[in-house]
C-alpha cells in the first residue's frame, strides 16, 4: 500500500483547484469569492506541508516521489510566499481589472506544479511538474492582454522557455538513454562510470535549469518579461518559481550528478560568477523599478548558485538560507511598488520615487531598509544571506569566486544606493494615495520587520535550514 | 559584575532614536532634541561611570558579556580594555555636543537628523566594545548606513557625489576585510579576538590577511593614496557630520590596527613596517603641502586631519609603548580638536555662508571670543606644549626615534609644516584688516556655541598639562600587547633558525 498521506497535500491542492474551478464555473462574479478561498486553501495547505516537516527521507511511488527536509522546507516557503503575493496584490489586480477567476486557479495550478518538481526524483515526475508549473505562467505574463507589452512578455517567455524545456528534456532523454534509467537515485549510480552521454545530458539539464532560474548567460528574457507582466504576476516570477528551480538544481547536482561533481562545479562557478557581475553592471542604467529589479534578481541568483557550487551541505544550507531572505527582499519591494498608485495609475518608473521622503517617510524608510538589505550592508538581513554563502564558499578555499563576489557587491551597492538618493536627496513629487488595504500593509510590515531585525537572533532560520542535509 | 553595562552603553542610543522616530511626543522639534540630548548626556555619564570602574592596572578584557547568537559560529563578546575604553568615553562625550551644536545648523528634518546620529553612536561604540570579529565587521559596516544619509540628505551642493564616494570607498575596502575573517574562521576555528590571541594565527597565512584588513583600515584611517573620500566628506557634511567622521569614525581604523592587525597578526605587522613608515610619511609631508594650498577651510582642516592620521599609524607601528600610548593620545587629542575645529568652522560658515579662506579675515575685531577659542584650538592641532596634541606627537616621534632615526627626522618636519598651515589659517581668518563688509555684521559666539567649544577646549587643555589619567588607562593594556607581539616574534624567529 503506498503512503499517500504522504503526498496529501499534493491531493488536497489538486481536488481544492477542481473545486474552485467548478465556484467559478458556476457562480456568477465570483472572482473575489474564489480568490478568498484561495488563500484559504493555501493556509491549510501550508498546515497539511509543516505537518510533514518531521518526516525523514521517505520515497513514494516506486522511488519518484520524494518527501524530506528539504522538500517541505522549500514547499512551505513556496506557500508562505504565494500567500503574501496573494493578499498583497489584490488592491493592483482590482485596480487593473485583471482579477478573474482564472488568475486564481492558474496561481494554484502553478503552485502544485512547483510542489511536484520539488519533490521529484524522477525524471519524468519532475518534467511533469516543471510542464504545469510553466503552462500556467505562460498564461499569467500574458493576463493583462488588453496591454500589449504584456501579451509580448507572455510570448516571450512562452518561446524562450518551450526552447528551454526542448533542451532539457534533450538532455533528460541523453540521460535515460546512457543509464537506462529515468530514477536519480539509479542515474547516480551509473553516472560513476562517468560516461560522455551523460555528461552531456547533464550540461543540458544545467542549461534548462539555469534558463528557468534567469542566470546568466540564460537571463535575457527576465527583464522583458518582468517589465511587460502586470506587477503582481512580475512578483510571483520574481519570487516562486526560482524556490522550485533551485531545489530541482539541488536535486539534480546532489543526488544524480553527484559523482560528476568536478565536471559541473566549474560550470556552475562561471554561472554564478557571470551572473553576479552581470546583474550589478547591467543594472547600473536602468529606468524602470521592475527591469531593475530583474537584474538585481539575475544577480541574487549568482549568489545562490555560488552556494551550490561549494559542494558541501553547508553549501545547499547556505543557498536555501539566501533564497529565503531574497524571497522576503523581494516580497518586500513589490509591496512598496504597489503602494505607488495615484489615481487607480500604478508607477514604475524610478523618478516616480524622487523625494518619496518627504511626503511618505514610513514608506521611504521601509524602502531604505529593503534597499540596504538587497545591497547586502550589516545588520540586514540580505548581509546574513552572503554572509552565509561567503562561509561555505571560503571554506572550500574558493577564493577566486568569494571575491568576484564581494566585489561585485559594491558594484551592485551603487545602483540601490542611487535609489536611495533618489528617495532621500531629491525634490518631492505629488503624494501617492495612501488608502492601503491591510494585507499590503501587513505585508510590507512583517517582510521589513524581519529585515530589520534579523541580526537579533540569526540562529532561527538557520537552525531549520541546518536540518537539511543532502549528502 | 552581573549589569550588562557594555551592552547598555551599545543599546541606549539605539533604543532611544527608535523612541523618537516613532514615539508621538517627538513631533515637535523640541522634543525630540531634549530626548536625544538626555539620552546621549546619559550615555556619557555611563561611560565616565564604566571608566571609573575600570581597573586600569589589568591588562585583559573586562566587562566581558559572551552571548550565543548563531548556534555554533559565531558569539555575540564584548569587552573593553584600556585601549577601548577611552574610545568609548570620545564617543560618548563628542555626541552630546553634536547634539547641541545642531540647533542652528539643520533646518530640515531634524527628527530624522537626531535619531541617525544616535543609531550612528550606537555603531561606533559597538565598534571600540566588540571582541568577536563578525560583530566588529557587523558594527564597523553598519556606520556606514547613518554616515550615508547625514551627508547625503543633510550635506552641501555636491552632496551625493561625496557620499556615494564615502560609501563605496569605504565598502570596496572592507569587502575583503570579511574574506579575511571568514578565512580567520576556517583557518582557527574562532573569530573570537580573545581566543584568536591566544592561538596565534599560522605565519603562512599572515601576510595575506593583514593585507585584506590593511585595504579596509587604510581607506577608513585614511592613508595616502586612499584619501581622497575625506576632503570631499568632510567639505560637504553639516558641521555635526564632519565632527563625528572626524573625531570618531577617523579613528575605528586606528583603533582597528592595534587591536586586530599588531593583534592578530604581529609577523605580518613586523614584515609590513616599512610600507606603512613610507605612506605615514607621504601622508605626514605631501598632505601638509596640499593642506597649506587650500583655499576652502573645511578641506584645509581635512587634510591636515589626513596628516595627523599619518602621525598615528607611524606610531602604532613603531611597536612601542610610547609610541602607542602616543598614537592613542593622537587619536583622542585629534578626536577633541578637529572636532572643536570643525564646530568653529561651522560657526562662522552658519553666519557668512561660505567657506572660503579669502572671504573674512578681521574676526578679530568683531568676535573677540571667537578669536580666543579659534586661538587655542589651532595651537592644539599644531602641537603647541600645554595642549594634548603636544603629548600625542611627542610620545610617538619619542617612539619613533626608537626605531628608525630617518623617518623620525622627516616625521618632525610634518610639525613645522602642521604649524605652518594651521597658523596661517588663523592669520588669514582672524587677524588682518577686514576687506569683506559682511564681516563686519558678524556677531559673536551664543550660548550653546559657548557651552561646546569651552567643554572641548577645557578637556584639551586639562589633559595637555595632566596626561596622567589617559596614559595610565592605556599603559597596562598597551604593555599587553607589546608583550604579546614580542613573544610571538620571538617564537616566530626561533622555529625559524
Amino acid at each position: 500500500m503506498m503512503n499517500l498521506d504522504l503526498i496529501f497535500p499534493e491531493i488536497y491542492l489538486a481536488l481544492s483547484i477542481m473545486f474552485l474551478l467548478m465556484i467559478g464555473v458556476f457562480k456568477k462574479d465570483s472572482e473575489n469569492l474564489v480568490y478568498n478561498l484561495s488563500i484559504i486553501t493555501l493556509i491549510v495547505l501550508l498546515a497539511l506541508v509543516i505537518n510533514l516537516f518531521s518526516i525523514n527521507e521517505t520515497f513514494v511511488f516506486n522511488e519518484s516521489y520524494k518527501i524530506d527536509t528539504l522538500s517541505s522546507f522549500m514547499k512551505a516557503l513556496t506557500i508562505v510566499s504565494a500567500i503574501f503575493v496573494m493578499i498583497s496584490s489584490f488592491i493592483y489586480l482590482k485596480t487593473l481589472k485583471i482579477l478573474k477567476v482564472e488568475y486564481s486557479i492558474l496561481i494554484l495550478s502553478s503552485i502544485l506544479g512547483m510542489m511536484v518538481m520539488i519533490s521529484s526524483n524522477d525524471l519524468i515526475v519532475f518534467y511533469l511538474g516543471l510542464e504545469l508549473q510553466s503552462l500556467a505562467l505562460y498564461v499569467l505574463a500574458s493576463f493583462d492582454r488588453d496591454n500589449i507589452l504584456s501579451s509580448e512578455s507572455g510570448l516571450k517567455y512562452f518561446v524562450l522557455s518551450a526552447l528551454s524545456s526542448g533542451l532539457l528534456l534533450y538532455g533528460c532523454s541523453l540521460v535515460y538513454g546512457f543509464s537506462n534509467s529515468t530514477n536519480f537515485t539509479y542515474i547516480a549510480n551509473s553516472s560513476l562510470n562517468m560516461e560522455y552521454g551523460i555528461i552531456f545530458g547533464l550540461v543540458f539539464i544545467i542549461v534548462g535549469l539555469a534558463f528557468k532560474i534567469s542566470a546568466v548567460p540564460f537571463h535575457m528574457w527576465a527583464p522583458d518579461v518582468y517589465e511587460g507582466s502586470p506587477t503582481a504576476v512580475t512578483l510571483f516570477f520574481a519570487a516562486l518559481p526560482k524556490v522550485a528551480a533551485l531545489t530541482v538544481f539541488i536535486r539534480f547536482l546532489y543526488t544524480p550528478f553527484v559523482n560528476l561533481i568536478d565536471q559541473w562545479q566549474t560550470i556552475l562557478v562561471f554561472i554564478s560568477i557571470a551572473s553576479m557581475l552581470f546583474g550589478a553592471i547591467a543594472a547600473i542604467g536602468q529606468i524602470n523599478l521592475k527591469r531593475l529589479i530583474a537584474y538585481s534578481s539575475i544577480g541574487h541568483m549568482g549568489y545562490a548558485l555560488a552556494g551550490l557550487a561549494s559542494g558541501t551541505n553547508q553549501g545547499i544550507q547556505s543557498s536555501v538560507t539566501y533564497i529565503t531572505i531574497y524571497l522576503i527582499m523581494t516580497l518586500a519591494f513589490f509591496s512598496c511598488l504597489f503602494m505607488l498608485r495615484k489615481k487607480n495609475v500604478f508607477y514604475e518608473k524610478i523618478e516616480d520615487l524622487s523625494g518619496l521622503s518627504n511626503n511618505h517617510p514610513i514608506l521611504s524608510i521601509a524602502l531604505l531598509i529593503i534597499l540596504f538589505s538587497l545591497a547586502g550592508i550589516p545588520p540586514l538581513a540580505g548581509f546574513f544571506a552572503k554572509f552565509y554563502i561567503f562561509m561555505a564558499v571560503i571554506e572550500q578555499s574558493m577564493y577566486f569566486l568569494a571575491i568576484v563576489g564581494l566585489l561585485s557587491t559594491v558594484v551592485a551597492a551603487f545602483y540601490y544606493l542611487r535609489l536611495i538618493k533618489i528617495i532621500y536627496f531629491d525634490k518631492p513629487q505629488e503624494k501617492f494615495e495612501i488608502d492601503h488595504n491591510f494585507g499590503l500593509k501587513i505585508t510590507l510590515a512583517i517582510t521589513t520587520g524581519i529585515l530589520a531585525l534579523y541580526f537579533i537572533y540569526p540562529g532561527i532560520l538557520s537552525e531549520i535550514v541546518s536540518k537539511i542535509i543532502i549528502i | 559584575m552581573n549589569f550588562p553595562i557594555l551592552s547598555s552603553l551599545i543599546l541606549l542610543p539605539a533604543i532611544g532614536a527608535l523612541f523618537i522616530l516613532f514615539g508621538r511626543s517627538s513631533s515637535n522639534y523640541n522634543g525630540a532634541k531634549y530626548i536625544s540630548l538626555f539620552i546621549s548626556l546619559a550615555n556619557f555619564v555611563l561611560s565616565i561611570y564604566l571608566w571609573f570602574l575600570f581597573d586600569s592596572t589589568n591588562s585583559s578584557f573586562q566587562f566581558v558579556e559572551e552571548k550565543i547568537w548563531l548556534q555554533g559560529f559565531i558569539n555575540y563578546k564584548v569587552g573593553i580594555d584600556g585601549i577601548s575604553i577611552l574610545f568609548i568615553v570620545l564617543t560618548t562625550f563628542i555626541t552630546p555636543l553634536c547634539i547641541i551644536s545642531v540647533n542652528s545648523t539643520i533646518k530640515n528634518k531634524l527628527k530624522h537628523f537626531l535619531v541617525t546620529i544616535l543609531f550612528m553612536e550606537t555603531m561606533m561604540i559597538g565598534v571600540f566594545c566588540s571582541l568577536d570579529l563578525v560583530i566588529f565587521y557587523l558594527f564597523f559596516e553598519a556606520g556606514l548606513i547613518p554616515m550615508f544619509l547625514i551627508i547625503g540628505i543633510w550635506g552641501g551642493e555636491r552632496r551625493v557625489y561625496s557620499a556615494f564616494k564615502f560609501f563605496l570607498y569605504t565598502l570596496l575596502g572592507s569587502v575583503l576585510m570579511l574574506v579575511a575573517i571568514i578565512s580567520i574562521y576556517w583557518i582557527t576555528g574562532t573569530t573570537d579576538v580573545i581566543e584568536l590571541y591566544q592561538l596565534g594565527i599560522d605565519a603562512k597565512y599572515q601576510n595575506l590577511l593583514w593585507l585584506a584588513f590593511f585595504s579596509s583600515f587604510a581607506v577608513k584611517t585614511p592613508m595616502w593614496p586612499v584619501h581622497t573620500w575625506l576632503p570631499d566628506a568632510h567639505v560637504e557634511a553639516p558641521t555635526a557630520g564632519s565632527v563625528l567622521l572626524a573625531a570618531i569614525l577617523l579613528k575605528m581604523a586606528g583603533y582597528g590596527f592595534i587591536r586586530f592587525s599588531i593583534g592578530l597578526f604581529p609577523i605580518a605587522s613586523e614584515h609590513f613596517v616599512p610600507l606603512i613608515f613610507t605612506l605615514s610619511l607621504i601622508a605626514i609631508i605631501y598632505t601638509s603641502f596640499v593642506a597649506l594650498m587650500q583655499e576652502d577651510m573645511k578641506k584645509l582642516i581635512a587634510y591636515s586631519s589626513v596628516a595627523h592620521m599619518g602621525f598615528v599609524t607611524m606610531g602604532i607601528f613603531t611597536m612601542t609603548p610610547q609610541g602607542i600610548e602616543g598614537s592613542i593620545f593622537q587619536m583622542i587629542s585629534h578626536g577633541i580638536i578637529s572636532a572643536a575645529l570643525f564646530l568653529c568652522v561651522g560657526v562662522v560658515y552658519e553666519r557668512m555662508h561660505t567657506r572660503e579662506i579669502n572671504k573674512y579675515g578681521g574676526i578679530v575685531s568683531v568676535m573677540p571670543r571667537y578669536a580666543v577659542v579659534f586661538m587655542i584650538f589651532t595651537l592644539g592641532a599644531l602641537g603647541l606644549p600645554g595642549t594634548t596634541g603636544f603629548i600625542g606627537e611627542f610620545l610617538i616621534l619619542l617612539g619613533t626615534f626608537k626605531v628608525n632615526f630617518t623617518v623620525a627626522t622627516i616625521a618632525s618636519l610634518g610639525v613645522i609644516l602642521g604649524a605652518a598651515y594651521m597658523l596661517w589659517l588663523y592669520r588669514r581668518i582672524v587677524f588682518g584688516e577686514i576687506t569683506n563688509t559682511e564681516v563686519k555684521k558678524l556677531v559673536d559666539l551664543n550660548k550653546s556655541e559657548m557651552i561646546i567649544l569651552t567643554a572641548l577646549a577645557f578637556v584639551s587643555i586639562m589633559f595637555g598639562f595632566y596626561p596622567d589619567p589617559l596614559l595610565s588607562t592605556t599603559s597596562a593594556s598597551v604593555e599587553g600587547l607589546i608583550e604579546l607581539f614580542n613573544t610571538n616574534i620571538k617564537i616566530y624567529t626561533a622555529s625559524n633558525l
